[in-house]
Protein backbone atom coordinates (compact mmCIF):
# COMPACT_ATOMS: atom_id res chain seq x y z
CA UNK A 1 0.00 0.00 0.00
CA UNK A 2 2.95 2.39 1.01
CA UNK A 3 4.63 1.24 -1.90
CA UNK A 4 1.34 2.37 -4.38
CA UNK A 5 1.37 5.61 -2.31
CA UNK A 6 4.79 6.68 -2.87
CA UNK A 7 4.50 5.84 -6.54
CA UNK A 8 1.19 8.15 -7.18
CA UNK A 9 3.16 10.71 -5.90
CA UNK A 10 6.08 10.07 -7.66
CA UNK A 11 4.18 10.56 -10.98
CA UNK A 12 2.66 13.46 -9.88
CA UNK A 13 5.82 14.88 -9.25
CA UNK A 14 6.99 14.07 -12.76
CA UNK A 15 3.67 15.57 -14.03
CA UNK A 16 4.76 18.59 -12.14
CA UNK A 17 8.00 19.11 -13.22
CA UNK A 18 7.39 18.04 -17.08
CA UNK A 19 4.40 20.51 -16.66
CA UNK A 20 6.71 22.99 -15.46
CA UNK A 21 10.05 22.35 -17.79
CA UNK A 22 7.59 22.51 -21.05
CA UNK A 23 6.58 25.62 -19.46
CA UNK A 24 10.08 27.39 -19.11
CA UNK A 25 11.32 25.89 -22.09
CA UNK A 26 8.49 28.04 -24.48
CA UNK A 27 9.17 30.99 -22.27
CA UNK A 28 13.02 30.85 -23.30
CA UNK A 29 11.85 30.19 -26.64
CA UNK A 30 10.55 33.50 -26.97
CA UNK A 31 12.97 35.41 -25.39
CA UNK A 32 15.33 33.88 -28.06
CA UNK A 33 13.04 35.26 -30.68
CA UNK A 34 13.03 38.66 -28.35
CA UNK A 35 16.50 39.22 -28.51
CA UNK A 36 18.03 38.77 -32.35
CA UNK A 37 16.48 42.60 -32.60
CA UNK A 38 16.34 43.36 -36.32
CA UNK A 39 17.04 40.26 -37.51
CA UNK A 40 13.77 37.91 -36.16
CA UNK A 41 11.34 36.77 -39.56
CA UNK A 42 7.80 38.37 -39.38
CA UNK A 43 5.04 35.05 -38.22
CA UNK A 44 3.14 34.25 -41.35
CA UNK A 45 -0.32 34.31 -40.82
CA UNK A 46 -3.26 34.62 -43.13
CA UNK A 47 -6.42 36.82 -42.99
CA UNK A 48 -9.18 35.98 -44.22
CA UNK A 49 -13.13 37.41 -44.29
CA UNK A 50 -12.33 40.56 -43.48
CA UNK A 51 -12.74 44.54 -45.07
CA UNK A 52 -12.84 47.87 -45.36
CA UNK A 53 -11.85 49.40 -42.25
CA UNK A 54 -11.35 46.83 -39.99
CA UNK A 55 -9.50 44.63 -42.69
CA UNK A 56 -6.76 47.47 -42.60
CA UNK A 57 -6.93 48.36 -39.13
CA UNK A 58 -5.90 44.54 -39.14
CA UNK A 59 -3.37 44.95 -41.42
CA UNK A 60 -1.86 48.05 -39.80
CA UNK A 61 -1.65 46.55 -36.26
CA UNK A 62 -0.47 43.34 -37.08
CA UNK A 63 2.55 44.48 -39.61
CA UNK A 64 3.42 47.18 -37.29
CA UNK A 65 3.49 43.73 -34.39
CA UNK A 66 6.15 41.64 -36.69
CA UNK A 67 3.74 39.85 -38.83
CA UNK A 68 3.40 39.32 -42.14
CA UNK A 69 -0.10 38.18 -44.87
CA UNK A 70 0.06 35.01 -46.90
CA UNK A 71 -1.99 32.46 -48.20
CA UNK A 72 -3.78 30.35 -46.18
CA UNK A 73 -1.30 27.04 -46.79
CA UNK A 74 1.75 29.15 -46.03
CA UNK A 75 0.05 30.55 -42.76
CA UNK A 76 1.49 29.55 -39.56
CA UNK A 77 -1.83 31.34 -37.76
CA UNK A 78 -5.26 31.53 -39.68
CA UNK A 79 -7.36 34.74 -38.87
CA UNK A 80 -10.38 34.64 -39.95
CA UNK A 81 -13.54 36.10 -39.43
CA UNK A 82 -16.07 38.61 -39.91
CA UNK A 83 -16.63 42.64 -39.65
CA UNK A 84 -20.53 41.86 -40.76
CA UNK A 85 -22.47 44.82 -38.08
CA UNK A 86 -19.54 43.96 -35.96
CA UNK A 87 -15.92 42.29 -35.56
CA UNK A 88 -15.60 38.93 -34.70
CA UNK A 89 -12.96 36.90 -35.21
CA UNK A 90 -10.95 33.15 -34.64
CA UNK A 91 -7.56 32.26 -34.69
CA UNK A 92 -6.39 28.73 -35.61
CA UNK A 93 -2.45 27.11 -35.12
CA UNK A 94 -2.42 25.63 -38.47
CA UNK A 95 -0.11 22.95 -37.08
CA UNK A 96 -1.86 21.96 -34.60
CA UNK A 97 -5.09 22.44 -35.30
CA UNK A 98 -5.55 23.75 -32.24
CA UNK A 99 -8.51 27.00 -31.89
CA UNK A 100 -6.19 29.89 -30.39
CA UNK A 101 -9.51 32.38 -30.04
CA UNK A 102 -12.93 32.76 -30.80
CA UNK A 103 -14.38 36.22 -29.72
CA UNK A 104 -16.94 38.57 -31.17
CA UNK A 105 -16.50 42.52 -30.28
CA UNK A 106 -19.57 44.63 -29.44
CA UNK A 107 -20.20 47.81 -28.18
CA UNK A 108 -16.86 50.17 -30.00
CA UNK A 109 -16.71 51.58 -33.23
CA UNK A 110 -15.72 48.96 -35.81
CA UNK A 111 -12.01 50.78 -35.76
CA UNK A 112 -12.13 50.33 -31.75
CA UNK A 113 -13.17 46.53 -32.44
CA UNK A 114 -10.37 45.54 -34.51
CA UNK A 115 -8.24 47.08 -32.30
CA UNK A 116 -9.46 44.90 -29.67
CA UNK A 117 -9.72 42.03 -31.93
CA UNK A 118 -6.14 42.47 -33.13
CA UNK A 119 -5.06 42.87 -29.19
CA UNK A 120 -6.43 39.15 -27.94
CA UNK A 121 -4.90 37.90 -31.55
CA UNK A 122 -1.39 39.40 -30.28
CA UNK A 123 -1.91 37.84 -26.75
CA UNK A 124 -3.01 34.13 -28.04
CA UNK A 125 0.02 33.77 -30.20
CA UNK A 126 2.82 35.52 -28.07
CA UNK A 127 0.94 35.84 -25.02
CA UNK A 128 2.17 38.71 -24.69
CA UNK A 129 0.36 42.12 -24.70
CA UNK A 130 -0.49 43.87 -28.16
CA UNK A 131 -0.06 47.91 -28.75
CA UNK A 132 -3.75 48.41 -30.36
CA UNK A 133 -5.46 49.89 -27.79
CA UNK A 134 -2.47 52.33 -26.69
CA UNK A 135 -1.65 56.41 -26.79
CA UNK A 136 1.10 58.70 -28.09
CA UNK A 137 1.63 61.97 -27.71
CA UNK A 138 3.68 64.49 -29.97
CA UNK A 139 4.35 67.57 -31.18
CA UNK A 140 2.82 68.95 -34.84
CA UNK A 141 4.67 71.75 -35.74
CA UNK A 142 3.65 74.45 -38.51
CA UNK A 143 6.05 76.07 -41.44
CA UNK A 144 6.67 78.70 -39.19
CA UNK A 145 8.22 76.50 -36.21
CA UNK A 146 4.94 77.02 -34.23
CA UNK A 147 3.45 73.73 -33.27
CA UNK A 148 0.73 72.27 -30.52
CA UNK A 149 1.20 69.21 -28.94
CA UNK A 150 -1.10 66.59 -29.76
CA UNK A 151 -2.58 62.66 -28.16
CA UNK A 152 -3.27 60.56 -30.51
CA UNK A 153 -4.08 57.00 -30.56
CA UNK A 154 -0.41 54.79 -31.51
CA UNK A 155 -1.59 54.65 -35.14
CA UNK A 156 -1.77 58.30 -35.13
CA UNK A 157 -6.09 58.22 -35.86
CA UNK A 158 -7.94 60.85 -33.44
CA UNK A 159 -5.75 63.32 -32.68
CA UNK A 160 -6.68 65.52 -30.06
CA UNK A 161 -5.16 68.99 -29.34
CA UNK A 162 -3.65 68.91 -26.03
CA UNK A 163 -2.19 72.91 -26.20
CA UNK A 164 -4.21 75.68 -28.44
CA UNK A 165 -1.07 78.40 -27.70
CA UNK A 166 0.59 79.49 -31.44
CA UNK A 167 3.56 78.66 -29.38
CA UNK A 168 7.12 76.42 -30.44
CA UNK A 169 6.40 73.34 -28.01
CA UNK A 170 9.16 70.45 -27.77
CA UNK A 171 9.73 66.92 -26.24
CA UNK A 172 5.94 66.02 -24.58
CA UNK A 173 6.27 62.64 -21.69
CA UNK A 174 3.78 60.89 -20.25
CA UNK A 175 3.58 60.31 -16.39
CA UNK A 176 3.47 56.55 -16.50
CA UNK A 177 0.07 55.43 -16.12
CA UNK A 178 -1.90 58.98 -15.91
CA UNK A 179 -3.51 61.11 -18.39
CA UNK A 180 -1.16 64.03 -17.70
CA UNK A 181 2.05 65.19 -19.66
CA UNK A 182 4.89 67.12 -19.19
CA UNK A 183 6.16 68.94 -21.90
CA UNK A 184 8.30 72.58 -23.20
CA UNK A 185 6.61 75.34 -24.42
CA UNK A 186 7.84 78.53 -25.23
CA UNK A 187 4.03 80.45 -24.45
CA UNK A 188 5.75 82.75 -21.99
CA UNK A 189 8.65 83.76 -23.96
CA UNK A 190 11.34 81.12 -22.21
CA UNK A 191 11.46 77.80 -23.37
CA UNK A 192 10.21 76.58 -19.95
CA UNK A 193 8.44 73.19 -19.07
CA UNK A 194 5.08 72.54 -17.82
CA UNK A 195 2.98 69.80 -16.39
CA UNK A 196 -0.54 69.55 -17.86
CA UNK A 197 -3.43 67.59 -16.47
CA UNK A 198 -4.99 66.36 -19.49
CA UNK A 199 -8.49 65.24 -17.21
CA UNK A 200 -8.76 68.64 -16.09
CA UNK A 201 -6.65 71.04 -18.18
CA UNK A 202 -4.94 72.15 -15.40
CA UNK A 203 -1.24 72.97 -16.02
CA UNK A 204 1.70 74.62 -14.15
CA UNK A 205 5.25 75.79 -15.51
CA UNK A 206 7.35 73.42 -13.22
CA UNK A 207 11.12 74.68 -14.42
CA UNK A 208 10.98 77.96 -15.23
CA UNK A 209 14.98 78.92 -15.26
CA UNK A 210 17.16 81.82 -16.99
CA UNK A 211 18.08 80.06 -19.96
CA UNK A 212 17.39 76.11 -21.03
CA UNK A 213 14.13 74.04 -19.80
CA UNK A 214 13.55 71.49 -21.57
CA UNK A 215 13.49 67.51 -22.17
CA UNK A 216 11.50 66.36 -19.41
CA UNK A 217 11.48 62.53 -18.33
CA UNK A 218 8.70 61.14 -16.06
CA UNK A 219 10.38 58.75 -13.51
CA UNK A 220 8.36 55.06 -13.82
CA UNK A 221 6.66 56.33 -10.46
CA UNK A 222 5.84 59.69 -11.61
CA UNK A 223 7.30 61.69 -8.34
CA UNK A 224 10.67 62.92 -10.11
CA UNK A 225 11.46 64.55 -13.16
CA UNK A 226 14.57 64.60 -14.82
CA UNK A 227 15.49 67.39 -17.26
CA UNK A 228 18.08 69.60 -18.88
CA UNK A 229 18.71 73.18 -17.63
CA UNK A 230 21.41 75.77 -18.53
CA UNK A 231 21.00 77.81 -15.35
CA UNK A 232 24.14 76.32 -13.91
CA UNK A 233 26.36 78.17 -17.27
CA UNK A 234 25.73 74.97 -19.73
CA UNK A 235 22.89 72.11 -20.25
CA UNK A 236 23.20 69.62 -17.81
CA UNK A 237 20.80 66.51 -16.23
CA UNK A 238 19.00 68.04 -13.11
CA UNK A 239 16.46 66.37 -11.44
CA UNK A 240 13.10 67.32 -9.43
CA UNK A 241 10.26 66.46 -7.75
CA UNK A 242 6.92 65.71 -9.79
CA UNK A 243 5.79 69.24 -8.90
CA UNK A 244 9.56 71.16 -9.13
CA UNK A 245 10.53 71.47 -6.05
CA UNK A 246 13.83 69.45 -4.52
CA UNK A 247 15.59 70.55 -8.03
CA UNK A 248 19.02 68.86 -7.90
CA UNK A 249 22.32 69.04 -10.88
CA UNK A 250 23.25 65.37 -11.35
CA UNK A 251 25.71 66.01 -14.23
CA UNK A 252 29.04 68.39 -14.88
CA UNK A 253 29.53 66.57 -18.50
CA UNK A 254 29.28 69.25 -21.03
CA UNK A 255 26.77 69.20 -24.19
CA UNK A 256 23.91 66.96 -22.05
CA UNK A 257 20.78 66.35 -23.85
CA UNK A 258 18.20 63.69 -23.51
CA UNK A 259 17.54 62.10 -20.29
CA UNK A 260 15.27 58.99 -19.69
CA UNK A 261 15.08 56.54 -17.11
CA UNK A 262 15.99 53.22 -16.11
CA UNK A 263 12.71 51.12 -15.41
CA UNK A 264 13.95 50.39 -12.06
CA UNK A 265 13.97 53.96 -11.87
CA UNK A 266 17.80 53.62 -10.46
CA UNK A 267 19.62 55.42 -13.65
CA UNK A 268 19.27 58.13 -16.03
CA UNK A 269 20.53 57.74 -19.59
CA UNK A 270 21.58 61.32 -21.46
CA UNK A 271 23.69 61.90 -24.52
CA UNK A 272 26.63 63.76 -23.54
CA UNK A 273 30.15 64.74 -24.61
CA UNK A 274 32.88 63.11 -22.82
CA UNK A 275 36.71 63.33 -23.41
CA UNK A 276 35.83 65.11 -27.03
CA UNK A 277 33.25 62.11 -27.89
CA UNK A 278 29.55 62.36 -28.28
CA UNK A 279 27.84 59.36 -26.67
CA UNK A 280 25.44 57.99 -24.45
CA UNK A 281 26.12 58.00 -20.12
CA UNK A 282 24.16 56.42 -17.34
CA UNK A 283 24.14 58.78 -13.70
CA UNK A 284 22.64 57.41 -10.66
CA UNK A 285 19.36 59.14 -10.40
CA UNK A 286 20.63 60.10 -6.72
CA UNK A 287 23.39 61.90 -8.18
CA UNK A 288 26.98 60.35 -8.76
CA UNK A 289 29.89 60.07 -11.92
CA UNK A 290 28.65 59.71 -15.00
CA UNK A 291 29.35 56.22 -16.80
CA UNK A 292 29.41 55.24 -20.50
CA UNK A 293 27.11 53.35 -22.17
CA UNK A 294 28.90 52.08 -25.38
CA UNK A 295 27.32 51.87 -28.59
CA UNK A 296 29.83 49.84 -30.77
CA UNK A 297 29.21 50.14 -34.63
CA UNK A 298 27.71 53.27 -34.77
CA UNK A 299 28.99 57.31 -33.70
CA UNK A 300 26.84 60.45 -32.15
CA UNK A 301 24.20 58.45 -30.22
CA UNK A 302 21.37 60.93 -29.17
CA UNK A 303 17.70 60.64 -27.91
CA UNK A 304 18.03 57.70 -25.61
CA UNK A 305 15.13 55.63 -24.66
CA UNK A 306 15.03 52.85 -22.24
CA UNK A 307 12.45 49.76 -22.92
CA UNK A 308 9.87 49.37 -20.29
CA UNK A 309 11.14 45.54 -19.77
CA UNK A 310 14.39 47.02 -18.91
CA UNK A 311 16.53 45.03 -21.31
CA UNK A 312 17.44 47.48 -24.06
CA UNK A 313 17.88 51.66 -25.04
CA UNK A 314 16.90 52.43 -27.62
CA UNK A 315 18.28 55.93 -29.23
CA UNK A 316 19.30 57.77 -32.58
CA UNK A 317 23.05 57.84 -34.50
CA UNK A 318 24.14 59.88 -36.58
CA UNK A 319 26.22 59.38 -39.61
CA UNK A 320 26.10 61.24 -42.52
CA UNK A 321 21.99 60.34 -41.55
CA UNK A 322 20.11 59.70 -38.88
CA UNK A 323 19.51 55.95 -37.60
CA UNK A 324 16.92 54.27 -34.94
CA UNK A 325 19.21 51.74 -32.95
CA UNK A 326 18.78 49.46 -30.41
CA UNK A 327 21.72 48.54 -27.66
CA UNK A 328 21.51 46.43 -24.86
CA UNK A 329 21.24 48.49 -21.73
CA UNK A 330 24.50 47.80 -20.03
CA UNK A 331 26.06 48.63 -23.31
CA UNK A 332 27.60 46.99 -26.28
CA UNK A 333 27.21 46.16 -30.25
CA UNK A 334 24.41 48.59 -31.20
CA UNK A 335 22.17 47.51 -34.30
CA UNK A 336 20.79 50.06 -36.81
CA UNK A 337 17.06 48.91 -37.59
CA UNK A 338 15.65 51.98 -39.67
CA UNK A 339 16.29 55.68 -40.91
CA UNK A 340 14.87 57.71 -38.20
CA UNK A 341 15.16 59.33 -35.27
CA UNK A 342 13.90 60.03 -31.79
CA UNK A 343 12.73 56.38 -30.78
CA UNK A 344 10.19 55.71 -27.84
CA UNK A 345 9.35 52.30 -26.75
CA UNK A 346 6.12 51.02 -26.83
CA UNK A 347 5.04 49.77 -23.67
CA UNK A 348 5.55 46.14 -24.48
CA UNK A 349 8.81 46.67 -25.23
CA UNK A 350 8.78 45.27 -29.01
CA UNK A 351 7.63 48.15 -31.10
CA UNK A 352 8.94 51.41 -31.55
CA UNK A 353 7.79 54.93 -32.98
CA UNK A 354 9.65 57.26 -34.35
CA UNK A 355 9.85 60.25 -36.59
CA UNK A 356 11.58 59.78 -40.25
CA UNK A 357 12.23 62.92 -42.42
CA UNK A 358 11.15 63.55 -45.46
CA UNK A 359 11.93 64.68 -49.02
CA UNK A 360 10.65 67.81 -48.15
CA UNK A 361 12.26 68.20 -44.77
CA UNK A 362 9.04 67.18 -42.47
CA UNK A 363 9.10 64.94 -40.05
CA UNK A 364 6.21 62.24 -40.45
CA UNK A 365 5.81 59.32 -37.48
CA UNK A 366 6.34 55.57 -38.06
CA UNK A 367 5.93 52.41 -36.21
CA UNK A 368 8.75 50.05 -36.09
CA UNK A 369 8.51 46.23 -35.22
CA UNK A 370 12.12 46.19 -33.35
CA UNK A 371 12.81 42.44 -34.21
CA UNK A 372 11.58 42.17 -37.53
CA UNK A 373 11.99 45.66 -38.89
CA UNK A 374 9.06 45.75 -40.19
CA UNK A 375 7.94 49.33 -40.31
CA UNK A 376 4.84 51.77 -41.67
CA UNK A 377 3.80 55.78 -41.42
CA UNK A 378 1.13 56.72 -38.83
CA UNK A 379 -1.52 58.82 -39.89
CA UNK A 380 -0.52 62.48 -39.90
CA UNK A 381 -2.05 66.02 -38.74
CA UNK A 382 -1.18 68.54 -40.61
CA UNK A 383 1.81 69.76 -40.34
CA UNK A 384 5.56 68.18 -39.31
CA UNK A 385 5.22 65.96 -36.71
CA UNK A 386 8.09 65.03 -34.06
CA UNK A 387 8.97 63.78 -30.94
CA UNK A 388 6.51 61.55 -30.19
CA UNK A 389 5.94 59.74 -26.72
CA UNK A 390 4.13 56.74 -26.34
CA UNK A 391 2.03 56.28 -23.27
CA UNK A 392 2.79 53.06 -20.96
CA UNK B 1 -4.54 4.79 2.61
CA UNK B 2 -5.43 8.23 3.39
CA UNK B 3 -2.28 9.92 1.78
CA UNK B 4 -3.50 7.94 -1.64
CA UNK B 5 -7.41 9.65 -1.18
CA UNK B 6 -6.08 12.60 -1.28
CA UNK B 7 -3.97 12.35 -4.27
CA UNK B 8 -6.21 10.81 -6.12
CA UNK B 9 -8.83 13.38 -6.84
CA UNK B 10 -5.68 15.34 -7.75
CA UNK B 11 -3.97 13.11 -10.08
CA UNK B 12 -8.08 12.75 -11.62
CA UNK B 13 -7.67 16.81 -11.95
CA UNK B 14 -5.32 16.67 -13.35
CA UNK B 15 -5.39 14.07 -16.31
CA UNK B 16 -8.92 15.70 -16.89
CA UNK B 17 -6.85 18.93 -17.33
CA UNK B 18 -4.57 17.63 -19.59
CA UNK B 19 -7.46 15.26 -21.38
CA UNK B 20 -9.61 18.87 -21.91
CA UNK B 21 -6.84 20.78 -23.55
CA UNK B 22 -5.64 18.04 -25.75
CA UNK B 23 -9.12 18.10 -26.57
CA UNK B 24 -9.02 21.05 -27.49
CA UNK B 25 -5.85 21.37 -29.65
CA UNK B 26 -6.99 18.33 -32.36
CA UNK B 27 -10.56 19.94 -32.61
CA UNK B 28 -11.36 23.47 -34.09
CA UNK B 29 -14.54 24.84 -31.87
CA UNK B 30 -16.85 26.71 -33.39
CA UNK B 31 -16.83 30.67 -33.13
CA UNK B 32 -18.06 31.40 -29.51
CA UNK B 33 -20.05 34.41 -29.66
CA UNK B 34 -20.11 36.43 -26.46
CA UNK B 35 -21.95 38.88 -26.50
CA UNK B 36 -23.35 41.27 -23.34
CA UNK B 37 -21.15 41.00 -20.48
CA UNK B 38 -18.70 38.19 -21.80
CA UNK B 39 -17.67 40.74 -24.54
CA UNK B 40 -14.63 42.93 -24.21
CA UNK B 41 -15.21 45.87 -22.62
CA UNK B 42 -14.24 47.93 -24.79
CA UNK B 43 -14.87 51.30 -23.33
CA UNK B 44 -13.51 50.77 -19.88
CA UNK B 45 -10.06 50.04 -21.61
CA UNK B 46 -6.87 50.94 -19.57
CA UNK B 47 -5.63 53.25 -22.68
CA UNK B 48 -6.09 57.18 -21.85
CA UNK B 49 -8.64 58.31 -23.02
CA UNK B 50 -9.41 62.41 -23.35
CA UNK B 51 -12.30 63.80 -22.31
CA UNK B 52 -14.33 65.31 -24.77
CA UNK B 53 -13.64 69.04 -25.93
CA UNK B 54 -10.21 70.32 -24.75
CA UNK B 55 -10.48 71.42 -21.24
CA UNK B 56 -7.65 73.63 -21.45
CA UNK B 57 -6.85 77.09 -19.48
CA UNK B 58 -4.75 79.39 -22.39
CA UNK B 59 -1.88 79.46 -19.92
CA UNK B 60 -3.19 81.89 -17.66
CA UNK B 61 -3.11 81.21 -13.94
CA UNK B 62 0.15 79.80 -15.29
CA UNK B 63 2.19 79.85 -12.22
CA UNK B 64 6.13 78.93 -10.97
CA UNK B 65 5.92 75.72 -9.54
CA UNK B 66 8.47 74.83 -6.32
CA UNK B 67 12.39 75.49 -6.35
CA UNK B 68 14.32 78.25 -7.25
CA UNK B 69 13.02 81.53 -9.31
CA UNK B 70 15.22 82.64 -12.61
CA UNK B 71 18.08 84.08 -11.57
CA UNK B 72 17.56 86.58 -14.24
CA UNK B 73 14.53 89.13 -13.80
CA UNK B 74 13.04 89.76 -17.04
CA UNK B 75 9.88 91.29 -15.41
CA UNK B 76 9.66 94.96 -16.28
CA UNK B 77 11.74 94.87 -19.51
CA UNK B 78 10.00 94.65 -23.57
CA UNK B 79 11.66 93.18 -26.15
CA UNK B 80 12.95 96.37 -27.89
CA UNK B 81 16.06 96.33 -30.77
CA UNK B 82 16.60 93.50 -32.95
CA UNK B 83 20.37 93.93 -33.82
CA UNK B 84 20.29 92.33 -36.86
CA UNK B 85 23.54 93.68 -37.92
CA UNK B 86 25.32 92.09 -35.12
CA UNK B 87 24.48 88.45 -35.54
CA UNK B 88 27.34 85.86 -35.02
CA UNK B 89 27.34 82.86 -36.68
CA UNK B 90 28.92 79.03 -35.79
CA UNK B 91 30.68 76.43 -37.91
CA UNK B 92 28.82 73.26 -38.25
CA UNK B 93 28.18 71.30 -34.46
CA UNK B 94 30.11 73.98 -33.18
CA UNK B 95 29.85 76.36 -30.34
CA UNK B 96 33.34 78.37 -30.19
CA UNK B 97 33.08 81.81 -31.05
CA UNK B 98 35.46 82.05 -34.39
CA UNK B 99 37.67 85.10 -34.44
CA UNK B 100 35.50 86.21 -37.48
CA UNK B 101 32.72 86.89 -35.50
CA UNK B 102 34.43 89.07 -32.72
CA UNK B 103 34.25 92.64 -33.95
CA UNK B 104 30.08 91.86 -33.56
CA UNK B 105 30.32 90.73 -30.37
CA UNK B 106 32.58 93.99 -29.23
CA UNK B 107 29.31 95.82 -31.47
CA UNK B 108 27.30 94.23 -28.86
CA UNK B 109 29.22 94.81 -25.81
CA UNK B 110 28.86 98.52 -26.74
CA UNK B 111 25.36 98.91 -27.34
CA UNK B 112 24.77 97.49 -23.79
CA UNK B 113 27.15 99.77 -22.59
CA UNK B 114 25.70 102.99 -24.71
CA UNK B 115 22.50 102.67 -22.55
CA UNK B 116 23.11 100.90 -18.86
CA UNK B 117 19.12 100.75 -18.63
CA UNK B 118 18.65 98.01 -21.22
CA UNK B 119 19.65 93.68 -20.91
CA UNK B 120 19.87 91.47 -23.69
CA UNK B 121 18.91 88.43 -25.04
CA UNK B 122 21.03 86.15 -26.66
CA UNK B 123 19.05 84.00 -28.99
CA UNK B 124 20.99 80.95 -30.25
CA UNK B 125 19.94 79.20 -33.38
CA UNK B 126 21.30 75.34 -35.82
CA UNK B 127 20.87 74.08 -39.01
CA UNK B 128 18.27 71.48 -39.11
CA UNK B 129 20.81 68.75 -39.54
CA UNK B 130 20.79 67.53 -35.76
CA UNK B 131 18.23 65.83 -33.69
CA UNK B 132 15.51 68.35 -32.36
CA UNK B 133 16.51 68.38 -28.13
CA UNK B 134 20.53 67.95 -29.57
CA UNK B 135 20.00 70.92 -31.10
CA UNK B 136 18.23 72.62 -28.61
CA UNK B 137 20.96 72.00 -26.06
CA UNK B 138 23.22 73.32 -28.81
CA UNK B 139 21.52 76.16 -29.63
CA UNK B 140 21.82 77.10 -25.91
CA UNK B 141 25.93 76.40 -25.86
CA UNK B 142 25.92 78.80 -28.16
CA UNK B 143 23.85 81.65 -26.42
CA UNK B 144 26.00 80.63 -23.61
CA UNK B 145 29.34 81.18 -25.87
CA UNK B 146 28.14 84.59 -26.11
CA UNK B 147 27.27 85.66 -23.32
CA UNK B 148 30.60 84.27 -21.51
CA UNK B 149 32.12 86.56 -24.31
CA UNK B 150 30.64 89.61 -23.91
CA UNK B 151 31.23 89.39 -20.05
CA UNK B 152 34.51 88.98 -21.32
CA UNK B 153 34.31 92.38 -22.68
CA UNK B 154 33.24 94.14 -19.46
CA UNK B 155 29.08 93.41 -19.77
CA UNK B 156 27.31 92.32 -16.56
CA UNK B 157 26.51 88.79 -17.38
CA UNK B 158 23.21 88.93 -15.17
CA UNK B 159 22.36 91.86 -17.88
CA UNK B 160 22.14 88.92 -20.31
CA UNK B 161 19.80 86.43 -21.22
CA UNK B 162 20.05 83.10 -23.00
CA UNK B 163 17.51 81.26 -25.11
CA UNK B 164 17.93 78.32 -27.80
CA UNK B 165 15.62 78.00 -30.57
CA UNK B 166 17.11 74.84 -31.44
CA UNK B 167 16.06 74.17 -35.23
CA UNK B 168 12.75 76.05 -34.92
CA UNK B 169 13.31 79.38 -36.15
CA UNK B 170 15.24 79.14 -38.75
CA UNK B 171 16.29 82.57 -41.30
CA UNK B 172 16.95 80.75 -44.12
CA UNK B 173 14.65 78.84 -45.45
CA UNK B 174 16.48 76.50 -48.35
CA UNK B 175 18.31 72.77 -47.26
CA UNK B 176 21.49 73.27 -48.36
CA UNK B 177 24.85 74.68 -47.00
CA UNK B 178 24.22 78.33 -47.54
CA UNK B 179 21.26 78.02 -46.39
CA UNK B 180 22.24 76.31 -42.92
CA UNK B 181 25.45 78.22 -42.97
CA UNK B 182 22.93 81.32 -41.91
CA UNK B 183 20.83 79.41 -39.73
CA UNK B 184 23.70 78.48 -37.27
CA UNK B 185 23.36 81.74 -35.32
CA UNK B 186 23.36 83.68 -32.54
CA UNK B 187 20.99 86.81 -32.85
CA UNK B 188 21.13 89.95 -30.26
CA UNK B 189 17.69 91.73 -29.27
CA UNK B 190 18.08 94.81 -26.58
CA UNK B 191 15.49 94.73 -23.58
CA UNK B 192 14.15 98.40 -22.81
CA UNK B 193 12.80 99.06 -19.27
CA UNK B 194 8.58 99.30 -19.68
CA UNK B 195 7.51 103.03 -19.71
CA UNK B 196 6.61 103.61 -15.98
CA UNK B 197 8.47 101.03 -14.28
Amino acid sequence: MKKSCLNVLKVCLLVFLLTAVTARSQNEITIEHQITMGMTPPTPVSLEGFSGEALSVLQFDLYVQGYSFVTPDAAQYIISGSNAGNVQGRVTDRFSKSSLLARSYTGASLRREAHAFADDIVLAIRHGKGIALTKIAFKDEAPNGDGEIYVADFDGRNPTNVTRDNAIVAAPAWVPGRLALYYTSYKLGNPDIFYHDLTTGQRRAIARYSGLNSSAAVSPDGTRVAMILSKGGSPNVYVCNADGSGLKKLTTTSEDSSPCWSPDGQWICFATKINARRLLAKVSAGGGEAQPVRTIGVSNPTEPDWSPDGKWIAFTSQMGEFDVCVVPAGGGSATILVRGEDPSWSPNSRTLIYARRTVSYQYVLSLLDAPTKQFKDVARVSGSDSQPAWAR
Amino acid sequence: MKITKLIFPLVLALAATLATTGCRSHKPGPITKLPGQNAPQIGESTAPTLPPGNPYDQGTGVKTGGGETANIDETGYIRGTELVAYTIHFAYDRSDIRSTEKPNLARVAQALSSDPTTKLVVEGNCDERGTEEYNRSLGERRALAAREALAKLGVDPMRIITRSFGKDKPAAPGHDESAWSQNRRDDFVLLHPKAGS
